[in-house]
C-alpha cells in the first residue's frame, strides 16, 4: 500500500526534518508512529498528504505502486489518501454537510462511481453519526466553526468514515480528547479496519493504542525511524520514555 | 509568487472573457459628440414628444454646470465625453411583433450569451425585455401580463403608450440634476425598461432585462422605471454581459423604483461586464444611479446585487423610506480581480416612523483589485423608532489587493437603533489545503469558500439567478489563488 524509501524532507528554505525515513505499510495493517516533540511526525504526515511548505530533498514514496510525491494534494485525496488533521481549520459559511457531500462526490467520481443523491447520502450519514456520537446540529454548522476540540477530532474521524479512504493517516487524533471521546474516536477507527485499508496513526502517547491495537509500532526520532516492533514496543515506551532513542532535536 | 507561477495562474484569465465577441449588425449611430443637437437627434430618432425633449434639454443644461464626482476611492482616467457616441440602434430592426421578426444575428448573439430568448422565456417563465445596445428588440409574455393589467415594455414604448405614467414618475426618485452621471443619463438616455404593476396585483413571473453593450464606442444609457401600485408585488431581474473591447466604455444608467402603500419591489442584478484584461486595459466604466422610494406605509424595496464585472463600478442602490413601517434592504456581493476597482454600497434614508433597513455587503478582493464599501444610513428627525442593521464583510485573496469600508451614519432622532458590524478576513493556505485534502480541486475549493462567504447574499437571489451567480463567482476568481 505505502512504501517510503530513504525520505528526506525539509521545511521550504529551512532545516531538514526528515533524514531518511523508511517505512512499509501493507493493506490491512495498522501502524503507529510514535516519537517525541519535534521528531518529524507532523512533517511526515504533511509530506505524505501534499501539504504546501515542505520540500522533499531525497527518497521516494510509492502509494499502491504509484509515485505519491508526483501527485497534487487533491489527487492524492481522490485516490484514497486521507489525513485526519491535528488542527482542523474553520471554514465559515460552508455548511459541514455540504462540504462533506462535495468531498464524497469528488472521491466517488475518481472511483468511477456515480454521485450520491441526497437520500442515500443522508442514510449513510445517519449511521456514521451514531457510531461517533455526533449530534445532527454539527452537520448544519459551518465546517469546524465553533466546534470544541473534541468535536473537531470526532468530525475528522466522521469524514474519514464517510470517505472510506485506502490509506488513512491520523495526525495526533487522540490529543486533547477526554477518555470518553477517546473511546468513541477509537471505535470509529476500529470500524474502518479492514483488509483493503491501511491506517497510520501518529501519536505522542500510548493510550490510544489501548483501544486501537496496532500491528506495528515505530519510533520516529531525529527524523528517522529508529526502532520498530509490535504493540509491546508502545508499552515499553510508556515505561521508559523516549530518552533511550536519543535527543529528538 | 514567482513570475512563472504568476503566468500560470493568470493563464485561465488570458483565455479571455468568454463573452468577448462583436456581432455584425449595422448600427445607425449618432455622430460622436454631445451637444443639444445630439439630444434633438436622439429625440427625433425615437419620435419622442416635446415634453420629453424639453426634459432632456433641461437635464443637459444642468449637466453642463456639473463636474464628475471625485469623492469615490477610484482612479479613473479622464473621460472625453465628446468622443463617445450617444445613440446607436440595430438598423434592420423595425418594431418586431414576435421573435420571428427579430434579426437572426441578434438572436444568435443572445444564444452565445447563453440567453436563448424564446426557450428561456417559455421554460423559465421569465418575461424578457432584451435591450440590445439602445433599442429594445423583443418583449415576451406581454399578453399574459396585460391580462393582469401589468405593463412591461421598453421605455420608449411606454413613452408612446403610457405617457401619463411616465411623465408622473420619471425623475421623481432620481431628479435630473441629482448627480453628474444621472444628469448625463437624463439628457441622453436611449432606452430601457418600464413596468407598472396595478393595485393589489402580484406579478406572477420574474421580470427580466438582459443588457448588452455592443457597437464600438457607444455609451450605454439605460433608463429603467418600475412602479408597484398599492399592495402590488414584483420581482425584477437584471443581468448583464458585454463583448470585449480595447477601449473603455462608459455606462451610466438610472433605475428608479416606486413602491406605493403596502407594495413590494425586489430588484436583483447580476453584473458581468467586461472587466478589462489582466494588465488592466479596457473594461467597462459603470456609473449607475439606482434608487427606490417607499412612498406609502408598509412598502418594501429590496436590492440584491452580484457585481463581478466592469473595470470601474460606481454604484449605490438606495432606499428612501418615506412611508411609516416601510422597509429597505440591500444585499451585495462585489468582486474585484486584476485591476478592477469597485466603490459600491447603499444609502438608507429613514423618513417615516418605524422604518427598518438591512444592509449586508460582501466584498471580495483578489489580484490588484480595490474594493470599497461606502454606505450611508440617515435617520431623519421625524423617523421615530427607526432601525438599521449593517454587516460589511471583506475577503482578501492574495496580498496585493485592498478592501475599504466607509460607513456614514447620521442619526437625527434619539430613538434610532443602528447596528454596524464589519469583518475582514483572508482565505488562508490552511483552508485551501484542508479542502484539497478532502479531494476538491483548487478551483472547487476556492469556489466553495467564496460561496460560503457570500451565502447570506446569494440566498436572496431568485433560484435560477443564484446558480448563475455562483458560477460567475468561480469564473471571476479563476487563477487568483496560487
Amino acid at each position: 500500500m505505502l512504501e517510503i524509501r530513504n525520505l528526506h524532507a525539509r521545511i521550504s528554505e529551512g532545516r531538514e526534518i526528515l533524514k531518511g525515513v523508511d517505512l512499509a505499510v501493507k493493506a490491512g495493517e495498522v501502524h503507529a508512529i510514535m516519537g517525541p516533540n519535534g521528531s518529524g511526525k507532523s512533517t511526515l504526515a504533511g509530506v505524505l498528504s501534499g501539504k504546501p511548505g515542505y520540500e522533499v530533498t531525497a527518497g521516494e514514496v510509492l502509494y499502491r505502486g504509484r509515485d505519491l510525491l508526483a501527485m497534487p494534494a487533491d489527487e492524492r485525496a481522490r485516490e484514497g489518501v486521507f489525513l485526519a488533521f491535528q488542527y482542523p481549520v474553520e471554514i465559515p459559511g460552508v455548511n459541514n454537510m455540504y462540504f462533506l457531500r462535495a468531498a464524497l462526490n469528488a472521491v466517488r467520481k475518481q472511483r468511477g462511481e456515480s454521485e450520491m443523491d441526497a437520500g442515500q447520502f443522508l442514510k449513510i450519514v445517519r449511521a456514521k453519526l451514531k457510531l461517533l456520537e455526533i449530534g445532527d446540529d454539527l452537520l448544519q454548522r459551518g465546517v469546524n466553526v465553533g466546534f470544541s476540540g473534541g468535536e473537531k477530532k470526532r468530525n475528522e474521524v466522521f469524514q474519514m468514515a464517510m470517505l472510506e479512504p485506502k490509506l488513512a493517516i491520523l495526525d495526533e487524533t487522540d490529543s486533547g480528547l477526554d477518555i470518553d471521546a477517546l473511546q468513541t474516536v477509537a471505535r470509529g477507527i476500529n470500524a474502518l479496519r479492514g483488509p483493503e485499508r491501511a491506517i497510520v496513526m501518529i501519536t505522542h502517547y500510548q493510550r490510544l493504542l489501548n483501544y486501537v491495537v496496532p500491528d506495528r509500532v515505530h519510533v520516529l526520532s531525529g527524523g528517522r525511524i529508529v526502532k520498530s516492533g509490535d504493540k509491546d514496543l508502545a508499552l515499553e515506551l510508556e515505561r521508559t520514555g523516549y530518552g533511550a532513542y536519543g535527543d529528538a532535536a | 509568487m514567482t513570475d512563472a507561477a504568476t503566468a500560470r495562474n493568470l493563464a485561465p484569465l488570458r483565455e479571455g472573457y468568454k463573452y468577448g465577441f462583436v456581432s455584425d449588425i449595422e448600427s445607425e449611430s449618432a455622430p460622436p459628440g454631445l451637444t443639444e443637437d445630439t439630444i434633438r437627434f436622439i429625440a427625433a430618432k425615437k419620435h419622442e414628444p416635446d415634453w420629453l425633449l424639453a426634459w432632456r434639454l433641461e437635464s443637459f443644461r444642468h449637466w453642463q454646470t456639473m463636474e464628475s464626482p471625485r469623492w469615490a476611492k477610484l482612479r479613473i482616467a479622464p473621460i472625453d465625453y465628446q468622443a463617445a457616441t450617444y445613440y446607436s440602434a440595430p438598423k434592420r430592426q423595425n418594431a418586431p411583433r414576435s421573435l420571428d421578426e427579430v434579426d437572426p444575428e441578434l438572436l444568435k448573439t443572445y444564444e452565445k450569451l447563453g440567453i436563448p430568448l424564446n426557450e428561456r422565456a417559455a421554460l423559465a417563465g421569465v418575461a424578457v425585455d432584451a435591450v440590445f445596445d439602445s433599442v429594445s428588440v423583443a418583449t415576451t409574455f406581454q399578453k399574459t401580463l396585460a391580462k393582469l393589467g401589468i405593463i412591461f415594455c421598453s421605455f420608449g414604448e411606454a413613452v408612446r403608450t403610457h405617457p401619463d405614467l411616465v411623465r408622473k414618475y420619471l425623475g421623481s426618485v432620481v431628479p435630473q440634476g441629482d448627480n453628474f452621471f444621472a444628469a448625463l443619463n437624463s439628457a441622453v438616455f436611449s432606452d430601457g425598461s418600464f413596468a407598472y404593476i396595478p393595485p393589489g396585483v402580484r406579478c406572477p413571473m420574474e421580470l427580466s432585462t438582459y443588457f448588452r453593450i455592443n457597437a464600438a464606442k457607444s455609451g450605454q444609457f439605460e433608463r429603467t422605471l418600475l412602479i408597484a401600485d398599492k399592495g402590488a408585488y414584483v420581482s425584477y431581474l437584471e443581468g448583464c454581459t458585454a463583448p470585449q473591447r480595447d477601449e473603455n466604455q462608459l455606462h451610466a444608467a438610472v433605475v428608479e423604483l416606486v413602491a406605493l402603500e403596502g407594495a413590494e419591489i425586489k430588484y436583483s442584478t447580476v453584473q458581468n461586464w467586461y472587466p478589462g484584461d489582466a494588465e488592466g486595459r479596457g473594461g467597462i466604466y459603470n456609473f449607475v444611479t439606482k434608487r427606490g422610494a417607499c412612498r406609502g406605509a408598509r412598502a418594501k424595496i429590496s436590492w440584491t446585487q452580484v457585481e463581478t464585472g466592469s473595470a470601474i463600478t460606481w454604484k449605490y442602490p438606495s432606499c428612501i423610506l418615506e412611508g411609516d413601517h416601510s422597509v429597505g434592504e440591500f444585499y451585495s456581493v462585489a468582486i474585484t480581480n486584476n485591476f478592477q476597482q469597485a466603490d459600491t454600497g447603499t444609502k438608507m434614508i429613514h423618513i417615516g416612523r418605524n422604518t427598518r433597513s438591512t444592509i449586508i455587503s460582501k466584498g471580495i478582493s483578489a489580484g490588484k483589485g480595490q474594493n470599497t464599501y461606502r454606505g450611508l444610513v440617515r435617520i431623519q428627525p421625524k423617523a421615530e423608532n427607526a432601525r438599521n442593521y449593517t454587516q460589511c464583510d471583506s475577503l482578501l485573496i492574495g496580498d496585493q489587493c485592498g478592501a475599504h469600508t466607509v460607513p456614514y451614519i447620521a442619526a437625527r432622532n434619539p430613538t434610532a437603533r443602528i447596528e454596524h458590524e464589519a469583518t475582514t478576513s483572508k482565505i488562508s493556505d490552511e483552508q485551501m489545503f484542508y479542502c484539497q485534502q478532502r479531494g476538491l480541486s483548487k478551483e472547487d475549493a476556492l469556489s466553495l469558500i467564496v460561496n460560503g462567504f457570500c451565502k447570506d447574499v446569494l440566498k436572496e437571489l431568485p433560484m435560477e439567478f443564484a446558480v448563475e451567480a455562483q458560477k460567475l463567482l468561480a469564473v471571476s476568481l479563476e487563477g487568483s489563488v496560487g
